[in-house]
């Protein structure tokens, strides 16, 4: 109970600011230096109580034992280990001493239980005066240590908190004390609270005592248990969902370039691996080379560029080679094998074979924290969008421009088209253009996914066919389906069968299910198919 | 076991009852019924569009009927076969476009249509025995290609193409043959004779024709079967077909 | 007699492959000779080395040939090839796994090394067997026999055909490294199958031992390509071409197209994994990258170039190629890939008919015609 009125007071000095305390505190300090672990606990309450500006910055660096004193002068201060030597600077900033020995400074000793109780306390205070993260931070870290003692100090910020995140978190770490009562008053609204908590402090903490008390508790725990249990079976099953949407939309971003110059237009481009690869390597040029200053943006502007770059290959190869070999679909095969060859000795030549590395832009980077269960990477989730968005303006510039009626045309009847005055071989070299330019935008997506190397698109180009030809050829919205449900697939079967297995198995099913739909999900039925 | 319901006493060579078929929701083919008696020389017209060729695939077992009985000589259901066993039982299909293997000779088509050793195993150790190597010969003579005899079948022009197609069906004696419009780009002279040949091979076995050129089902001199929209719009000889009004509308547009 | 004559008569009517035959039979007795009669040193000795190499290239002209009577015949293009090639070599690689007995590194009499490596206990039950060099041989038949039949039992029934049939290839291949690299599999992992010893009771690396599988390796050759002769010109073969150039012709005269298939997929397997067998011991290391789809792909590249539809052609593109491959990876290696892909490009655009084409091969007549029909369609439709 003693501790309970310490910090009663503590709660006291850090909002009121109790003057009188002020003496207390620099004895409090000199205690650290000289007291036993005894007296230093006691000490630090006060610290705490103290309300000083700089007390959770002392109490942090006892922590993290930073907090030394010079031994000549029995100055209180920061230190740091450089070279050897210790830089020491005095509490208050004034005296600074560069290059002291070992022996010349002395650090303020901590055991095991001050450090728990530190961590309360700097909890505590920044419960209370802390930013709004800070607060939300104290909060969800405290769920590991509260006790009894806590839960004034608790109360109080309760009460001046206004943000209802953090009200919740506070209360659930005042439940987490009440369960351990056994007054079916207390433990009852206590257990409904954690019930709704997904941490897993609360169901460590629920675990532990799934065995004491009255009976009636024990099996009310047990029920909380579970249904937590399967709120986080339900939240892992979403996560996997979102892996899967993950991995399908890197899987759509690479196959639905193909799925206009194989579904559209009948061309079987097997150097587009190496498209998506030109990507990757725009990339890592505009962000090492143009402009590396800015790597947040450099990402955004490598989009178009990409777009260009490898649209402006694909006109290239077009021109050069495929339009010879239309109709001939086998031999389309062999020659854009062999560009694909050629593309990644090319790269390995000018830059190097080794893989490069491509920054991740900081708006892209760290997660999304839904629950205590489930949290979403922002990268991933900025490919989802953007695959999305891909797919959506494909969609809409086939179905919707001029250039996608022509295209449209050309691909169901050439000579009807070009009898009327559409130059059928510009539209093919801009719609190959166009299947090679997306195959781009994949790459500088993929950059932001996995290591830039020579070999990158080899990775994905069986997999683009599969998810083409699953999908049914000639039809994007099938595409779009049969990348995400692979996605999603794979990262169920994952967990059962391991990575390279479940793709194996995915493997073996589309090999199955062509034989069953040759043509795919989507597919065309009806003689113009055969014909 | 007999397919045909009792109360028709005729024989057919083939019988098509309440045939319908339908891709993405379009029916190509809509409740049509057709009997083709043995010994028969049919010919099909129909517009563009009025299931002809799907009405072939449907015989040849390329393509399988929605609903509705196909029967081949009173006994054998044509749904539960592919085109190779219904091309062993006995139906022919000669298609639009000629189809020869192009990268072979004439001799060497003719040779592969011959009927019978048609398994791997048999076609491995396949000798030509002096009796079908004389029909090989004769069947050379019919369609007119002695000169040929060695020429690639690619080589060709297209009517003697057209020919070595029909020989080579010959060769596989069938009892039904289907023939897609023969006459097509053929010249006056080629078409004549053309039916003349079709009219020679129907004195073995049943013909239907399909075709478009008016002049060439008049030469045939047959029962002419009117096709609209997948379904049978009229039958008769061919003067009794121009005057139905129904045909005309369809033809001539209303 | 009458009936070995009836066999042998295709291939020695035909002028280039009685050619081809007879090099290989004047390399067959004059490498041995300047190899172990011809002292080291001596200007004439061929080494132990290139005896190797050749032996090497002569496996590929085998699965090159293999490939040929798949592709060249038939038209299935198959991406996957390298499987049959790759399963052929691992029966042989286990039994030769099998003939070391306790010599290995762990010198367990009992388990190969990388198993003793993964706290094996036990052989597993498919390893059983593969000490005898009899039932090896049987499964370097059986094993790419029974793949091909079930792959293409399933392929060809549903009529998968034409690219599709191409990617699904390159997807079972792909699937297979992606397996054979998984070390629970019980193939070695990512270090395949290596450190053999002998093989029948002789030294693998002996010279007489190298010199006696180079032989062999071209017995098979010659013996191959007088069975795929064979076929090609008997009847069956004239359905294949017919099946080639007008699928659904052939099916309504009534032949079963997917039967043929089934036979000459099936045949090409077996070729194809007799030839790795051959290449395993002579390059003494049998690991998932020959699974690699690049492998199977390069294969079609020496057909390509050799000229498809010839069964020499396809020998001759495999050694042209390969002996390429390894003057350019010695001379400059960073030019190979540049090359290898321009030969795809160049083959394709500019000589379709390949290297025997350019000597005038008849058989392929049919693909240009194609090619010409298509050429002339795109013409009219850009101008």
């Amino acid at each position: 109970m003693k501790i309970v009125h310490r910090l009663m007071l503590l709660v006291l000095g850090a909002v009121l600011s109790v003057s009188s305390l002020a003496d207390e505190y620099s004895d409090a300090l000199n205690t650290l230096i000289k007291g036993n672990f005894k007296e230093k606990a006691k000490a630090v309450e006060v610290i705490a109580a103290s309300g000083n500006e700089q007390s959770v910055v002392i109490l942090e660096s006892m922590l993290e034992g930073n907090l030394f004193y010079r031994r000549s002068d029995n100055l209180l201060g920061f230190a740091e280990l450089v070279d050897k030597k210790y830089n020491f600077k005095s509490l208050d900033g004034t005296e600074t001493e560069e290059g002291l020995g070992k022996r010349k400074v002395k650090k303020v000793s901590v055991n095991n239980s001050l450090r728990k109780q530190l961590r309360g306390l700097i909890a505590g205070l920044q419960l209370i005066s802390g930013t709004k993260a800070q607060r939300k931070d104290a909060a969800l870290n405290m769920l590991s240590t509260v006790d009894e003692s806590m839960v004034p100090l608790l109360n109080s910020a309760l009460k001046q908190e206004k943000e209802n995140s953090i009200k919740k978190l506070l209360m659930l770490n005042i439940a987490m004390v009440d369960i351990d009562s056994n007054d079916e008053k207390i433990w009852q609204p206590a257990l409904s609270t954690l019930r709704s908590s997904l941490e897993s402090d609360v169901r460590n903490k629920l675990v532990s005592i799934q065995e004491v008390g009255p009976e009636e508790k024990q099996q009310a725990i047990t029920d909380a248990l579970q249904s937590i249990e399967g709120k986080v079976n339900f939240y892992g099953g979403v996560e996997n969902i979102f892996f899967g949407l993950s991995l399908g939309s890197v899987l759509l971003l690479a196959a639905v370039g193909l799925a206009i110059t194989f579904g559209v237009m009948g061309v079987i481009n097997m150097a587009h691996g190496e498209m998506i690869m030109l990507g990757a390597y725009t990339t890592f040029v505009i962000q090492t080379y143009v402009m590396p200053n800015w790597v947040d943006g450099s990402v955004l502007v490598a989009i178009p560029v990409a777009f260009m770059v490898t649209g402006a290959f694909g006109i290239l190869i077009e021109r050069t080679v495929i339009r010879y070999l239309y109709g001939r679909p086998l031999e389309t095969l062999l020659a854009t094998f062999g560009l694909s060859l050629i593309l990644q000795q090319l790269v390995r030549t000018v830059f190097s074979p080794l893989n490069q590395s491509v920054a991740t832009p900081s708006w892209m980077s760290g997660s999304w924290a839904v629950n205590g269960a489930l949290s979403l990477t922002y990268n991933r989730l900025y490919i989802i969008g953007f695959s999305l968005l891909v797919f959506i303006g494909l969609i809409f510039l086939l179905r919707r421009t001029y250039f996608g009626l022509q295209m449209r045309a050309v691909t169901q009847n050439r000579p009807m088209a070009s009898s009327m005055g559409i130059r059928t071989g510009w539209v093919d070299a801009l719609t190959f253009g166009l299947g090679s330019g997306v195959a781009g935008i994949a790459g500088v997506a993929l950059s932001q996914l996995t290591n830039v190397g020579p070999n990158l698109g080899q990775g994905y180009i069986i997999d683009s066919f599969m998810v083409v030809v699953f999908g049914g050829v000639g039809n994007l919205w099938g595409t779009l389906v049969a990348a995400f449900s692979l996605g999603v697939v794979n990262k169920f079967l994952e967990p059962v069968a391991g990575a390279v297995l479940a793709k194996i198995l995915v493997l073996i099913f589309i090999i199955l299910f062509i034989q069953k739909r040759p043509r795919g999900m989507f597919a065309l039925k009806g003689r113009a198919v055969d014909g | 076991m007999n397919m045909i319901p009792k109360h028709l006493e005729q024989e057919a060579v083939l019988y098509l009852d309440g045939v319908s078929v339908s891709f993405d929701g379009f029916k190509a083919i809509n409740n049509l019924s057709l009997i083709i008696k043995p010994g028969e020389l049919r010919a099909i017209i129909g517009p563009n569009g009025a299931g002809k060729t799907t009405m072939m695939d449907l015989i040849t077992g390329k393509t399988r009927p929605d609903e509705g009985t196909l029967v081949f000589n009173n006994k054998i259901d044509l749904t539960k076969h592919d085109e190779a066993d219904i091309a062993n039982l006995g139906i022919g299909r000669k298609f639009q476009k000629p189809t020869v293997i192009e990268s072979l000779t004439v001799w060497e088509n003719l040779e592969l249509a011959l009927v019978g050793g048609r398994s791997v195993f048999k076609s491995l150790f396949h000798r030509l025995s002096t009796e079908q190597n004389d029909k090989l010969q004769s069947n050379l003579e019919l369609i007119r290609l002695e000169e040929a005899r060695d020429k690639l079948a690619g080589d060709l022009s297209h009517g003697q193409k057209q020919w070595l197609e029909i020989g080579m069906l010959i060769l596989c004696e069938p009892e039904l043959l289907l023939v897609d419009e023969p006459a097509a780009g053929m010249t006056d002279d080629e078409t004549m004779r053309t039916a003349e040949l079709l009219k020679e091979i129907n004195k073995e076995r049943s013909v239907v024709v399909v075709e478009h050129d008016m002049e060439f089902i008049r030469q045939l001199d047959t029962t002419v079967t009117v096709l609209h929209e997948g379904r049978v719009l009229a039958e008769g000889t061919l003067d009794q077909v121009q005057k139905n009004q129904e045909v005309i509308d369809v033809y001539l547009g209303r | 007699m009458e009936y070995l004559k009836a066999f042998l008569r295709p291939t020695i009517r035909d002028v280039a492959g009685r050619r081809m035959i007879m090099i290989l039979a004047v390399v067959a007795i004059v490498v041995p000779i300047l190899n172990l009669a011809v002292p080291q040193g001596h200007f004439l000795h061929v080494s132990t080395f290139t005896v190797t190499l050749l032996g090497k290239y002569i496996c590929y002209a085998m699965l090159a040939l293999a490939l040929d009577l798949v592709w060249g015949y038939v038209g299935i293009l198959s991406l996957g090839h390298g499987a049959f090639f790759a399963l052929g070599g691992y029966a042989m690689g286990m039994y030769l796994m099998r003939q070391i007995g306790d010599r290995g590194v762990y010198g367990n009499p009992d388990l190969p090394d990388f198993m003793v490596f993964l706290n094996w206990q036990e052989l597993p039950w498919y390893w059983h067997g593969f000490d005898q060099f009899w039932f090896a041989m049987l499964m370097v038949i059986l094993i790419p026999a029974t793949l091909a039949f079930v792959f293409g039992f399933l392929a060809f029934r549903s009529r998968v055909s034409g690219v599709y049939l191409s990617i699904i290839t390159q997807a079972l291949v792909y699937s297979l490294m992606l397996a054979f690299f998984l070390n629970d599999l019980g193939f070695g992992g990512n270090n395949g199958l290596t450190d053999f010893k002998d093989i029948l009771g002789f030294n693998i690396q002996a010279d007489g031992t190298r010199v006696v599988i180079f032989l062999a390796s071209i017995f098979f050759l010659v013996l191959f390509y007088a069975i795929c002769r064979f076929v090609v010109v008997s009847k069956a073969g004239r359905v294949l071409v017919s099946i080639r150039d007008a699928e659904p012709k052939t099916r309504f005269i009534g032949y079963r197209v997917e039967n043929y298939k089934l036979f000459a997929f099936v045949l090409s397997a077996i070729i194809a994994g007799v030839a790795g067998a051959l290449y395993v011991p002579q390059v003494g290391i049998i690991n998932p990258g020959e699974f690699s789809p690049i492998n199977s792909i390069e294969i079609v590249i020496w057909v390509a170039l050799g000229g498809r539809g010839t069964l020499y052609g396809a020998v001759l593109g495999a050694l042209i190629v390969n002996y390429a491959k390894t003057w350019f990876t010695g001379a400059f290696p960073e030019v190979w890939l540049f090359a290898l892909g321009a030969l795809f490009v160049i083959s394709t655009l500019f000589f379709p008919k390949g290297v025997a084409g350019i000597f005038g091969g008849k058989a392929l007549d049919a693909f240009n015609r194609a090619a010409d029909k298509y050429r002339k369609r795109s013409g009219e439709a850009n101008s």
